[in-house]
């Protein structure tokens, strides 16, 4: 099989790294210039089975704003983001929330939770 | 909580740079401290962050920024730093005396030993980058637009471009997307990306959102709300090139385009700002120019991670902190003399313990109003009379004076400050 050169600009961190990659259809032979280790898994995950962490907000009853931010506890895949997206728009939570309670636990049957990325007390 | 008249510590906005500041001032040992933060609740910009990617450098962990803010603010707390919501800071003397303004608090001065400036940054506006064109409803600010989106829960159009490819401009344009919006370009004058790369993947290529280097907004089109931009290719000196321009037709401009520290009370102080940086001029303690002022975070330069606007604040949080204890000390070493009844001031201002030696100190003081009859000018520490003299009357255009004589030295050492009175005989 031909080998093909691939290039991915690594988002572990806000380093960035451009990461090059030898390809050989979907096998990669070598990853090169990662400066750390999350450089490598992200190469090998981005390929296989890309994912991203998802961060939005959902509807709140009662609480000092109208909406409470949450956030995908672990990144998820990316083909499944505007599923996720859609079922939040349909949830709504009754104040007061506490940071890092679950909003929609087991998301698409991933086994990663939707937690509430801050506290929000009641509106007064 | 009742706010009280003077503090060791008062740290001013809540933000990332604040909350480390407050945390570390304690931590350094100063009793009391003070955030004062304009909006309803602690935690800053951060709050409409909602995105992750925060705190990678210092917990190690990939956390959205109200779950960054929160960590701290609960360390704040917990620490017993005090704070003032929904308060303004109208002034801020070189003297260190702040003047506040707030529905709950009315107005009030507040003293502090050590201060430190967090005020954070502000956007950049459209007359400030002299965009052309009408002047219709949908122009906004990137930030302006996350906050209706993120907190608020109002969306500010159907359609956007975005000019400017800082990370607030890529980040909406994913969140944009997210809550049903079409951004149908970003345009970046620059030849290159003015935000992080991993932005660039993660919020416009996921997305399919188109980024057009070396282009910007020529003009606004519409005019009750914005119909339409026209965008244009600017050469290496951002010039127009004739003939590229094109009409994008959308609702919404959102502007990306740069951060200005937010310094109007730090001049109040007379704190001497950095042209280049457009923040304060500060050593490595991030003290400013003026002795007992620090600064810390965006106030000082625009920061690209919030981990580091945290460090900073830990650093100005603990030279502010150890400031005000020295200020402690030395106010021990030293006894300030009060003007009371009937004295408008007393000079000496201060003594000095270490002088309290052989030689008598006289106090010379003018008083408020004549009093025709015998009176005693005294001096009390508070609890006992020090020392008094008569005088068969006082007037205001006659100065009065009183001695401090070496037999009282060993009971004023104690107290730290004197009040020097005139009452009837």
């Amino acid at each position: 099989m031909t080998e093909e050169m691939k290039k991915l600009i690594c988002i572990a961190c806000p380093k960035g790294c451009t990461l090059d990659l030898t390809m050989s259809g979907d096998t990669i032979l070598k990853i090169e210039n990662a400066s750390c280790k999350n450089g490598y898994e992200y190469a090998e995950r981005e390929i296989h089975d890309p994912r991203r962490m998802v961060a939005s907000t959902v509807k709140v009853k009662d609480g000092v704003h109208p909406l409470v931010p949450v956030y995908t506890e672990k990144a998820i895949p990316k083909r499944q983001i505007h599923e996720l997206l859609k079922e939040l728009r349909e949830v709504e939570i009754q104040a007061p929330v506490e940071m890092g309670q679950v909003v929609l636990a087991d998301v698409l049957g991933t086994g990663i939770s939707v937690v509430a990325s801050r506290s929000l007390p009641k509106a007064m | 909580m009742a706010i009280k008249d003077m503090y060791d510590v008062v740290v001013i906005g809540s933000g990332p740079g604040g909350l480390a500041a407050a945390i570390s001032a304690k931590k350094a040992g100063a009793d009391d401290v003070l955030i004062i933060e304009r909006d309803v609740e602690l935690g800053g910009i951060l709050l409409q962050c909602i995105h992750n990617g925060f705190g990678v450098e210092i917990f190690k962990e990939d956390l959205p920024g109200p779950g960054y803010a929160q960590r701290f603010i609960n360390d704040a707390l917990s620490l017993g730093v005090e704070t003032m919501l929904d308060t303004m800071v109208l002034d801020i003397t070189s003297q260190r005396k702040i003047y506040v303004s707030s529905k709950t608090y009315g107005f009030r001065i507040i003293e502090a030993r050590a201060i430190v400036l967090a005020m954070g940054c502000r956007e950049r506006t459209r007359s400030q980058i002299r965009l052309p064109g009408t002047r219709p409803a949908g122009v906004y600010t990137a930030g302006m637009a996350q906050r209706w989106t993120n907190v608020e829960g109002y969306m500010p159009g159907k359609k956007f471009v975005i000019l400017g490819s800082g990370d607030i401009g890529m980040i909406m344009a994913r969140r944009l997307t997210f809550e049903g919006a079409k951004v149908e370009r970003v345009l970046e004058i620059m030849p290159f990306l003015t935000g992080l790369t991993r932005n660039y993947v993660q919020c416009l290529l996921d997305y399919d959102i188109t980024l057009q280097l070396h282009h910007t907004v020529k003009r606004i089109i519409g005019n009750d709300r914005v119909e339409a931009i026209e965008a244009v290719q600017v050469d290496d000196k951002w010039n127009m090139v004739p003939g590229t321009e094109e009409i994008i037709p959308c609702d919404s401009l959102l502007l990306s385009v740069g951060l200005i520290p937010e310094n109007e009370l730090s001049r109040m102080a007379g704190v001497l700002i950095d042209p280049v940086t457009g923040g304060p001029f500060v050593d490595e303690t991030f003290q400013t120019n003026v002795p007992g002022i620090f600064a810390a975070g965006n106030v000082v330069h625009v920061y690209d991670l919030v981990d580091w606007v945290t460090e900073a604040g830990f650093a100005a949080g603990d030279g502010a902190g150890k400031f005000a204890i020295a200020q402690k000390k030395k106010a021990a070493q030293s006894i300030n003399l009060i003007a009371g009844n009937n004295v408008r001031y007393v000079v000496p201002h201060r003594i000095e313990k270490e002088n309290l030696k052989d030689e008598p100190i006289r106090l010379q003081m003018r008083v408020r109003q004549p009093m025709e009859e015998p009176v005693w000018v005294e001096v009390h520490d508070g609890d006992n009379l020090i020392t008094r003299k008569g005088e068969r009357y006082v007037r205001p255009g006659e100065m009065v004076t009183v001695t401090l004589k070496p037999k009282d030295f060993d009971a004023i050492r104690k107290t730290d400050r004197l009040t020097v009175q005139v009452v009837p005989r």
